[in-house]
């Protein structure tokens, strides 16, 4: 009994955190500060998955959005110097935008979550997380019964990564590269003469 | 540890109070030998380079310079915090925090023993991964908030590095989960049971431990310091108690990534050889032995290699050690199951 109070309170506390944080992610002026929210908000996300028993999904959230897409995120926010009036005027510019965006998200996790859709709850084939390894089960559905929805999304991935360097990749004529092979293959007879010279004729 | 259970069970009982008490207790039983560990590591540095350079060493302080790190402790304890001017205050004095407390709870699945570990979950090895990716927070966000240079720079490169060297040691890890079926860290280390995997899994354990080196900013990998170029670094604008934190926490992880590479290739706890005179020896101390040896191959490194350049720095990261181990998990996994040795615990 007081284990589930203790519970209910520490699941209120950091989605409260994960609430606040989300709010400040776009209210901050400081986009450095908006990165951090940002962070703090993905760990408390994580935190929440731990609550559902869903320890791997925990630890894959850290990893992937906190150890490394929001490194990146930290990385190109800490190098542009975003001016304020700017910001001001593309918040109001796309603010219908993204108001539309939220109310379709909004509706369509209200339609899920109300609903007994016969397809809809058979689409989530996981109705309890709370297995006793989660990792061991996760794999054994995404690589049986998702597999196909699996390897599509690694493809979307794969192509994303060749346009981002196909976009990015330009081929400079200037730069100086080092040919590891070539400087690996220089013997001594290449760069060392060795020449008797009789003392007082050299130049 | 177990004593602390045995102990907190007679004292305190088993209401849930004492089984935080108890927690509490083991958390200061891993803590503090670590702290101390962490300031003869840096005691230990200093001889180790010094007989390999044919110096002394630090000397003087207490016989053989013992109380040496406890001198140095005194000095940065006494010396003013500087805040630059400009630095962003809040984030400047957190990020020490953040890498040292990073490099403190990392430590909370670490087994020293079997059931000998504070907290046995199933996803350990991924609990590691994601703390040691964190860590890169504190280095980055020193060089931003010191509103310098220098540091912005040091901490540009560490972030570069620490990220690419990362997603080498997340392959690794995978060939290394493989022949173990379980992210367990106690699991992974009774699979090493019969044969430790340095010895079947060589290439992954010489490059992950190239990569730790990467990984802890350390030489021949150390840039992001690069005394000759940047001063020190993302810390050069730190001073007193708050470089203190950096560098208890830059050792603390050099330590903590040793226990990472024992566990994960050298048998964690295990003794070599199941045989007479070497089982009789604790484990624990076997672990601590193991623990030793990476370390001194740490300090060896440091005092041997010069510097790499960053652009190949990367070269190795990128274009050897990820194809590589991309290729040794492909081929882990087809010889596992070519001869049918895939593990079946599940």
């Amino acid at each position: 009994m007081e284990n589930i109070v203790v519970s209910t309170a520490l699941f209120y506390l950091f989605s409260g955190i994960l609430l606040l944080a989300s709010v400040g992610v776009i209210s901050t002026k400081n986009p450095v500060y908006a990165v951090l929210f940002l962070i703090l908000a993905f760990i408390n996300s994580a935190i929440i998955f731990l609550f559902l028993n869903a320890e791997f999904l925990a630890m894959l959230v850290v990893v992937v959005y906190v150890g490394a897409v929001a490194v990146l995120f930290l990385f190109v926010v800490m190098m542009l110097n975003v001016s304020q009036e700017e910001r001001k005027n593309r918040f109001q510019k796309y603010t219908p935008l993204t108001l539309l965006l939220g109310v379709v998200v909004f509706l369509e996790i209200a339609y899920i979550s109300i609903s007994d859709d016969a397809y809809l709850t058979e689409l989530s084939k996981t109705k309890n997380l709370s297995f006793k390894n989660n990792t061991v089960e996760l794999g054994n559905i995404i690589y049986t019964d998702y597999a196909l929805l699996f390897q599509l999304s690694g493809i979307i991935l794969l192509v994303a990564m060749i346009g981002a360097i196909v976009l990015t990749l330009r081929s400079r004529v200037d730069t100086k590269k080092q040919n590891i092979k070539k400087q690996v293959d220089v013997k001594k007879s290449d760069v060392i003469e060795v020449v008797d010279v009789k003392s007082g004729e050299g130049a | 540890m177990n004593f602390i259970d045995n102990l907190g069970l007679t004292i305190f009982g088993t209401s849930e109070i004492a089984i935080a008490i108890v927690i509490l207790l083991k958390i200061i039983a891993i803590t503090l030998p670590l702290l101390i560990s962490v300031a003869y590591l840096t005691y230990a540095e200093r001889r180790v380079i010094g007989l390999i350079q044919l110096r002394k060493g630090p000397n003087v302080v207490g016989p053989f310079g013992l109380f040496q790190p406890f001198a140095d402790a005194l000095k940065l304890m006494s010396k003013e915090t500087i805040l630059p001017t400009g630095a962003n205050k809040f984030l400047f004095l957190l990020a020490p925090m953040i890498t040292f407390v990073l490099a403190l709870i990392a430590w909370a699945v670490i087994p020293f023993d079997e059931n000998n570990v504070l907290s046995d979950i199933n996803v350990g090895i991924l609990y590691l991964f994601a703390v040691s990716s964190l860590a890169v927070y504190g280095i980055i966000i020193a060089g931003w908030a010191s509103n310098s240079r220098y540091a912005f720079l040091g901490a540009l490169r560490s972030a570069a590095q620490m990220v690419s060297y990362e997603v080498s040691i997340g392959l690794i890890i995978i060939s290394v989960l493989l022949c173990v079926g379980s992210l367990n860290l106690t699991d992974i280390v009774m699979a090493q049971k019969d044969i430790w995997f340095a010895i079947p899994l060589l290439p992954m354990f010489i490059m992950f431990f190239i990569s730790t080196l990467a990984e802890t900013n350390r030489a021949p990998f150390d840039l992001p310091e690069g005394e000759s170029e940047l001063v020190a670094g993302y810390f050069v604008e730190y001073s007193s108690m708050s470089f203190a934190l950096f560098f208890l926490g830059e050792y603390a992880n050099m330590i903590l990534m040793s226990a990472i590479t024992v566990t994960l290739f050298l048998g964690g706890w295990l003794p070599p050889f199941d045989i007479f005179p070497l089982n009789e020896i604790p484990n624990f101390l076997w672990f601590v032995i193991k623990v030793c040896f990476i370390l001194f191959i740490f300090l060896w490194v440091r005092a041997t290699t010069p510097r790499y350049r960053y652009d190949q720095l990367m070269r190795l990261g990128w274009k050897i050690f990820l194809p590589f181990s991309l290729l040794w998990v492909v081929l882990t996994s087809g010889f596992l199951v070519l001869f049918d040795l895939l593990p079946q615990n599940m």
